[in-house]
């Protein structure tokens, strides 16, 4: 079959050449046509006389003068003309506009041409959302990835240096390694805690029966993750004096019996951290789950009770789960990528750098070089493994949850 | 003639009829029936909706009342944990000083004073830059960004929701994989493209990038999923273009959706503290002024619980005004 297609290099030469001259053809046409439009139009210009207006109050003081009926009925007439002649040139112009050209454009090529004129009005639509889309974030990632080849310091024209950032980041680089373990356990604990977190109050605040009650509870659940900076009261509690909540009442009941520096210690900050991020991180994922299991099919719950299903553990795990399965495929995305991305509340909470680095984290690392030492190169190789790493981990924990109830 | 046929048609009617005819005309008023059939197109799918929203929960079934009882300690439990931070904010900014650093600590507030709130606006006259300055900063930059926002994301959410056009699965896919990466990804060639295109130290730098605020599209269009392609059609066949469809049949439907959205990137905008696209003192917003405040430590406790308490409070009420609409969007969230 493919053979019956194959060109000889003459034929593909000939074809080329016919190409070319039906194009010439077309641009003739194309030069022929604008060429007529505007001379018709210079001509139609020519015949125009006095403008709309100057035409309408001399109606105008025409009728206010009723000896003259005549003159009226004249200017008119005239008026009727000259609307002709408007409408006329209007078309003309028209001849030559964009849209015309794109549409003669649109009739000379493939079928997706056509297609992409006559939906030109959807484009329109989508054109200023994704021209920014793109600027603020398809190009920033692939910058990233071209700057994080090079040496860049912003004053200076980039350097290729090859692979010289990512060497320096895995084998000179210490505190990346502390920075990449300290995300990691961070993501390891508080993503799936959260998640399962976000799961379990939405299905529980989805078990009261009163209406009030329900939304007052997701108010109080959801709350912490819209209060903005309100997270800077745990540095109150967990404060190193014995003003502390926390040591106070440890003092208190007699566990310790001086103050802990809570967020001087480097055993303890990166624990402060994951119960701070914790209490932070039913947002909108826990919002998709209460709506996700309002929406269920009741009916299914009813027939379910028929058919044999005992207590609300069996009706969770054989109806409400498999049921939900897009909301927590989207909620897995959303909880993975902020438990990867913990930064501002290390820094607020833990300082910046925390001691020790026991607060430091792949983002913090980022902001370390990107907006304080200028190594824009380098901070671009730690952007490119950031990103590698979430984009891996959620396509990874998508494909198991999709696997989920099949 | 005509006049006697009237009072033929009000005479037919007894009293006892319109008894009757009053009492069906409240029940219907009581439970919002209305009558389908003299509705219009749109008209009848909002009443539907609305109807649909109204119908009350059946009663549950499987239930103990041991297992009701204690699920509900245990949500009770984590509810607490959930709250106190918050209602150590509220009290802390009612507190005089002699309370805030009284051993043991105290949850409650015994003098509520208003001290805190005059000192923040004793300091406000104080400072270098108005503080008021802050204050119009971080609300021009919230309201400017989500305005346009809404009003961007949503008109590129209704044709990737009801039409198909080439380019229509790239664009969402990379909206889609936009999600799975934290924007400090893209923080330093950000930052070089806004110094191109001259965006460095104005409120720009936050504002525009907002506008193109990824979740917010794509729960936008996954919203608008659900309207009938039908609405849609009768208004193309009244000769309506794609832009006044946009405006005039979709944008009413979605109201949940903005509301979301709304309250999404008010938060995140409400919050932001200009990081290092803005250095002007005198264009950095709120938030940043607040670290400052806190940053001063024990000497400022009562006053950083105040500027807590107000950044807290504009978020917090966004929410309560438009949760059930917010779970209307969410509904809709889901991935496949």
């Amino acid at each position: 079959m493919a053979s019956k297609f194959k060109m000889t290099k003459q034929e593909k030469v000939e074809l080329k050449a016919k190409i070319a001259e039906k194009k010439h053809e077309w641009a003739e046409e194309d030069r022929q046509s604008d060429l007529e439009a505007k001379r018709a139009l210079e001509e139609l210009k020519e015949q125009l006389g006095p403008s709309m207006q100057t035409l309408n109050a001399l109606i105008e003081d025409a009728s206010s003068d009723p000896t003259n009926v005549s003159k009226k009925n004249a200017l008119i007439e005239f008026r009727k003309g000259h609307e002709k002649l408007l409408q006329k040139i209007r078309i003309e112009k028209d001849r030559l506009s964009l849209t015309r050209k794109l549409e003669r454009w649109s009739k000379r090529g493939s079928r997706l041409r056509r297609e992409l004129f006559i939906k030109r009005q959807y484009y329109y639509l989508v054109a200023p959302y994704t021209l920014l889309f793109i600027v603020f974030t398809v190009l920033p990632v692939l910058m990233s990835l071209l700057i994080s080849f090079s040496y860049f310091n912003l004053l200076e024209f980039p350097r290729f240096v090859g692979w010289e950032n990512y060497m320096r980041l895995f084998v000179d680089d210490k505190v990346f390694t502390i920075a990449i373990r300290n995300t990691l356990i961070l993501a390891v604990v508080t993503g799936p805690l959260s998640y399962i977190a976000a799961f379990v109050f939405a299905w529980l605040i989805n078990e009261i029966g009163n209406k009030w009650l329900r939304s007052f509870m997701t108010l109080i659940f959801y709350a912490p993750s819209i209060s903005g900076n309100v997270y800077l009261v745990w540095r109150l509690i967990f404060s190193s004096d014995i003003y502390g909540y926390a040591n106070a009442f440890l003092i208190r009941y007699g566990f310790i019996f001086e103050p802990i520096t809570w967020l001087a210690d480097p055993t303890y900050i990166i624990w402060i951290i994951m119960i701070v991020q914790l209490w932070l991180s039913l947002g909108v994922s826990f919002l998709a789950f209460i709506a996700g299991l309002q929406s269920v099919d009741r009916t299914l719950y009813e027939s379910a009770a028929v058919d044999g299903i005992k207590n609300r553990w069996q009706e969770l795990w054989f109806i409400t789960l498999p049921q939900m399965k897009p909301q927590l495929l989207f909620g897995a995305v959303i909880q993975i990528t902020s438990s990867l991305a913990v930064a501002e509340v290390a820094t607020q909470i833990a300082g910046f750098p925390s001691i020790q680095y026991a607060g430091h984290t792949i983002v913090t690392h980022l902001v370390d070089y990107g907006a304080l030492r200028l190594e824009m190169g380098y901070a671009s190789a730690i952007a490119t493994i950031l990103f590698l790493l979430m984009i891996g981990a959620n396509l990874l924990i998508r494909r198991v949850l999709r696997r989920v109830g099949s | 003639m005509n006049l006697d046929e009237e009072k033929l048609v009000s005479n037919e009617l007894s009293k006892k009829e319109k008894k009757l005819a009053a009492s069906q005309k409240k029940k219907m008023k009581k439970y919002a029936i209305r009558d389908e059939s003299t509705m219009g197109k749109l008209e009848l799918y909002l009443y539907r909706l609305e109807k649909k929203r109204k119908i009350k929960k059946r009663k549950r079934v499987s239930r103990s009342k041991l297992g009701d009882l204690s699920l509900f300690t245990v949500l009770l439990l984590f509810g607490l944990f959930s709250a106190y931070p918050l209602l150590f904010t509220i009290f802390a900014a009612f507190k005089p000083l002699d309370e805030i650093f009284l051993f043991p600590p105290r949850l409650f507030v015994e003098n509520p004073t208003l001290n805190n709130f005059y000192d923040l606006a004793n300091l406000m006259e104080q400072s270098w830059v108005p503080f008021s300055r802050y204050f119009f900063n971080t609300i021009f930059i919230t309201l400017a960004g989500t305005i346009g926002h809404v009003f961007i994301a949503s008109m590129a959410a209704y044709p990737l929701a009801k039409h198909n056009f080439p380019g229509k699965k790239l664009i969402f896919g990379l909206v889609v994989y936009s999600l799975m990466f934290a924007p400090q990804v893209t923080a330093t060639p950000n930052y070089i493209i806004f110094s191109v295109i001259g965006l460095l130290d104005s409120p720009l730098a936050i504002i525009v990038p907002a506008f193109a605020f990824s979740l917010g599209l794509y729960l936008m269009k996954q919203f608008m999923e659900q309207i009938p392609m039908e609405l849609i059609e009768s208004a193309k066949i009244d000769g309506a273009n794609e832009f006044k469809i946009y405006w005039t049949v979709v944008m009413p439907l979605v109201k949940p959706a903005w509301l979301t959205l709304i309250i999404l990137l008010f938060q995140r905008l409400w919050t932001t503290d200009g990081g290092t696209y803005i250095y002007s003192e005198q264009l950095k917003p709120l938030s940043y002024s607040l670290h400052q405040i806190i940053a001063q430590g024990v000497a400022r406790a009562g006053t950083s619980s105040a500027v807590l308490l107000i950044m807290m409070v504009v978020p917090i009420t966004v929410f309560i005004l438009s949760q059930s609409q917010i779970i209307e969007t969410m509904a809709h969230s889901g991935m496949k």
